[in-house]
């Protein structure tokens, strides 16, 4: 079931700009899928398959998201959160675009975000 | 000029890294920015005092008229060689006081934080940025009077300086507000030309007090005096630099800086000339009473602050050049006097004033720069001070029908002054020498050769009046609106009035000196008035006010979540119910452009309506909240059927995670249904369905209004054109809106944060709790 929901909300992420989808539901989705693990398995497990804390995720995300946003600054000198496009097709992804790597960023911040708030609640109890 | 202001602040960062290198010997380099600021501003002295004015302009925030504009003129000129001079020489005797303290490096940090911010302060022709710059003066001050943050008096002391003076910050804003809206810029160049407008205009009134209230309260002026006494908790060097020779001079600069702008009318004059005048007499009256140096001093600066304001209030050219005079006069003889009680106190280890004596005998140096600044704050011929005094008389005489009564004021003050300095100056030096000083000896040049050059500087000056006429006070005079004063300062001016006047204040400061002993018996008799004084009054209105809070806390925050929410609800329901129903007679509902329910929609709702009725019937929680998530999904369904799948998803996957959510707490909760009786029951149900209403007339009443599909027609034409994207939701999250969004993630992140703290640190307890 985990790498299903994995791979599904990955999916959810990339068909965003498209499709109903995005960085957000595709991160709850994410969420979900842990929780579930760990309903299944015990938190122990889950935690260990994860490796690292989950808090983690938010200052990676908001980095990523960050970044994404300045890009264009540094590297097209234009205004904060210009879209910036690669100009071919990719195959899967569709096209490649800062706004994608924007979007990534919120998928791990709501992952991080989600994780950590559930996680700590299921140990204080 | 940018640089010039930011080296400051860089070599503040920079000690951040490489401070426990400036710590040892090396500390005294330090004193080297100053220095490389004060030649750098003395540089402009040829260009500034042909007139000119320097400007340089950056942009910074255009579109909110926050621009980092510069302009260097007399005015500006004048305060930058204060600030960086006197800077100099405080930077290079720190290095000496301090010597060997664990934080030196972070004083250093925090003074020349300060002195980048004050020269921004002074140097900015853009309003808003003078208040940013005005601001980081007040912060760099708390940090400086905190310093010895082990000591609870100097914390308190610190707090207090700050609310003053970041009150007066406050103020300012609003003034810069106010006066941007009526100007239409906040260019203080430009203002200048406006004047007339805006002395007309209706908002002057509150515009110039707005600005006082500012002056005010960083200039410590009656009735806001009293946190500068307070602030003589920093060490010596702060109270030298920033409490007496350049921060607390800052509302004067304001007031300076606006007398062009807003000056020249009845309210402005009047409470200038009030408000320092009784500034002025009250601190001077206070000197007598004090036995700590730095309380003498602190108060005497105060005074001259009064006179300062006093001045500006006056207006003419005489008074206005007084005023000039008189900046560099002070800071020269009060940053003298500081520095010379800051050796006393390092070598003796007293300030009290009624055990010093004597100690010329050990410290002869620093005996003569204080015997210097004395005589200079005493207006004695041939010092400096001599010359501003002279033109303080001359600007009261001329001021007609009040000239008796300005000039007793101005006399008065001026002796008292002169007491202060001869207590701080002379008196610790004479007499004989108590035996427990014997083995008192000089400290090191760093510290007392910047007094005697400060002290020296005072005599100099004062015999050749005509080495700061032209290059400084001329120019000042000019950027205050004075074109062309024919005024030159002289130290001789012939037998007339002002010089019987001089002689008469000398004689009886010298009476008053030799007659009048500060005594602890005269600190504590004065005490006894305490209740009235205003720092008690703001005391005790800051104590009543916490004991208000508290009250007020305990009953709005009373940890019942369940208080949150129906007091939230009960605002909300209010509010808006008043505000709908107020405005218009009834509420247009078009019943006819509704569409028609189908029967799948009809299914939903049924579904729907048949879980909220669990859930209000719920004996058990779990029930409760499975039949929550029910409502949920159908309300995700209804989002499906009116082809908002985007909402749905996300609702959808929520929903999942608040019932896992409520699952995993379920267990660790109280029992339900024991929590509430029939009649809160009866409040909640009449409350959540008032709730329902207004919400539904709020849907109803938006469908009623035309729609505005200008901005959805907007996202929806350029979602691909623009940002390459088909969904027009997700378009506008992570390009259009994209900042919203990295500010949402960023408030998620916070939140999740704080959860995990909360939580952990409660279970870090109970952990100890068991172990113990």
């Amino acid at each position: 079931m985990l790498p299903l929901l994995l791979v599904f909300s990955v999916f959810i992420l990339l068909r965003g700009h498209y499709l109903p989808g995005g960085g957000f539901v595709g991160g709850l989705i994410a969420s979900i899928a842990f929780v579930l693990h760990a309903f299944a398995n015990g938190l122990g497990d889950t935690r260990q398959l994860i490796r690292f804390h989950p808090g983690f995720l938010m200052p990676t995300g908001l980095t990523v998201s960050f970044l994404s946003g300045v890009s264009p600054i540094i590297f097209a000198g234009k205004p904060l959160m210009t879209g910036l496009w690669y100009p071919h097709h990719l195959p899967i992804v569709g096209n490649l675009g800062s706004a994608l790597f924007f979007d990534i960023g919120v998928y791990l911040v709501v992952l991080g975000v989600t994780l950590t708030i559930i996680f700590t609640i299921s140990e204080s109890v | 000029m940018l640089s010039a202001i930011l080296l400051g602040f860089i070599f503040s960062i920079f000690l951040v890294f490489a401070g426990k290198f400036f710590k040892g010997k090396l500390a005294v380099l330090s004193s080297l920015v100053p220095l490389v600021l004060f030649l750098y501003f003395l540089s402009f002295i040829p260009q500034v005092a042909n007139g000119e004015v320097i400007r340089a302009n950056y942009e910074w925030v255009p579109s909110l008229g926050l621009n980092l504009d510069f302009a260097l003129d007399g005015l500006s000129l004048l305060f930058s060689l204060l600030i960086t001079g006197i800077g100099f020489l405080v930077f290079a005797y720190t290095a000496a006081y301090l010597k060997g303290h664990d934080y030196l490096d972070r004083f250093y940090g925090y003074l020349s934080m300060f002195m980048g911010a004050m020269l921004g302060l002074v140097l900015s022709d853009n309003l808003l940025s003078m208040f940013i710059f005005w601001e980081l003066t007040s912060i760099s001050s708390f940090f400086l009077i905190g310093f010895n943050n082990t000591s609870e008096a100097s914390r308190k002391s610190a707090v207090l300086a700050l609310a003053i003076t970041g009150s007066g910050g406050f103020l300012l804003l609003a003034g810069a507000l106010l006066l941007g809206g009526v100007a239409g810029t906040y260019s203080i160049s430009e203002m200048v030309g406006l004047s007339d407008s805006i002395i007309q205009s209706e908002s002057y009134l509150w515009i110039v007090l707005l600005i006082f209230g500012a002056a005010f309260t960083k200039s410590a002026q009656f009735p806001f005096h009293f946190w500068l006494p307070g602030a003589m908790k920093a060490p010596t060097p702060v109270s030298t630099y920033l409490h007496s020779a350049t921060m607390v001079k800052a509302g004067i600069y304001l007031l300076l800086r606006f007398t062009p702008v807003l000056g020249g009318e009845d309210i402005w004059n009047t409470t200038l000339i009030t408000v320092g005048g009784i500034t002025m007499f009250y601190a001077a009256v206070h000197t007598l009473f004090r036995t700590d140096l730095k309380g003498v001093l602190a108060y005497s600066t105060i005074a001259v602050l009064g006179l300062l304001v006093f001045l500006i209030g006056l207006g003419t050219e005489y008074a206005l050049t007084a005023a000039a005079v008189y900046i560099i006069v002070h800071a020269l003889y009060k940053a003298t006097l500081f520095l010379v009680t800051g050796i006393i106190d390092h070598e003796t280890g007293t300030r009290d004033v009624t055990r010093l004596a004597g100690l010329r005998k050990v410290m002869f140096p620093v005996a003569i720069a204080g015997f210097l600044a004395a005589l200079s704050s005493a207006g004695m011929p041939p010092f400096v001070g001599f010359v501003g005094k002279d033109l303080v008389y001359e600007s009261t005489l001329h001021m007609g029908s009040w000239a008796i009564v300005l000039t007793v004021l101005a006399i008065a003050t001026n002796i008292l002054v002169l007491y202060a300095g001869f207590v701080a100056g002379i008196k610790p030096f004479t007499g004989t020498l108590p035996e427990s000083f014997s083995k008192v000896h000089l400290p090191s040049f760093l510290m007392w050769l910047p007094p005697v050059i400060l002290a020296v500087l005072g005599l100099i000056v004062g015999i050749f009046p005509g080495l700061i006429d032209g290059p400084l006070v001329q120019p000042v005079v000019n950027a205050v609106g004075i074109d062309d004063s024919e005024l030159h300062l002289k130290l001789w001016h012939g037998f007339n009035t002002v010089l019987g006047l001089s002689a008469l204040t000398l004689g009886v400061g010298f009476l008053l000196y030799f007659l009048v002993k500060p005594s602890k018996a005269k600190e504590k008799g004065v005490a006894r008035f305490d209740f009235i004084a205003p720092l008690t009054l703001v005391n005790n209105f800051g104590n009543s006010f916490r004991t208000f809070s508290n009250w007020w806390t305990r009953i709005f925050q009373n940890g019942f979540l369940r208080n949150y929410v129906s007091t939230i609800i009960l605002f909300l329901v209010v509010l808006v119910g008043y505000s709908l129903f107020s405005d218009h007679d009834g509420i247009p509902i078009d019943f006819s452009s509704f569409s028609r329910m189908t029967y799948y929609e009809m299914i939903i709702m049924g579904i729907m309506f048949l879980a909220i009725l669990f859930v209000v019937g719920a004996r058990s929680r779990l029930t409760a909240v499975v039949a929550m998530g029910v409502v949920g999904y159908a309300i995700c369904l209804m989002f499906v059927i009116y082809s908002a799948p985007d909402l749905a998803m996300t609702q959808f996957s929520i929903d999942t995670l608040t019932v896992i959510l409520f699952v995993l707490v379920l267990s660790s909760l109280p029992k339900y249904l024991s929590i509430s009786d029939y009649k809160m029951k009866a409040i909640d149900g009449v409350l959540s369905v008032s709730f329902g209403i207004l919400i539904t007339l709020i849907a109803l009443e938006v469908l009623g209004e035309p729609v505005n599909k200008e901005v959805s027609n907007f996202y929806a034409d350029n979602a691909y054109v623009m940002a390459k994207g088909k969904n027009v939701v997700n378009v506008i999250l992570v390009d259009f809106r994209g900042v919203d969004t990295l500010m949402e993630i960023s408030v998620l992140t916070i939140a999740a944060i704080g959860v995990f703290s909360l939580l952990k640190l409660r279970l870090k307890r109970d952990d100890r709790e068991l172990k113990d």
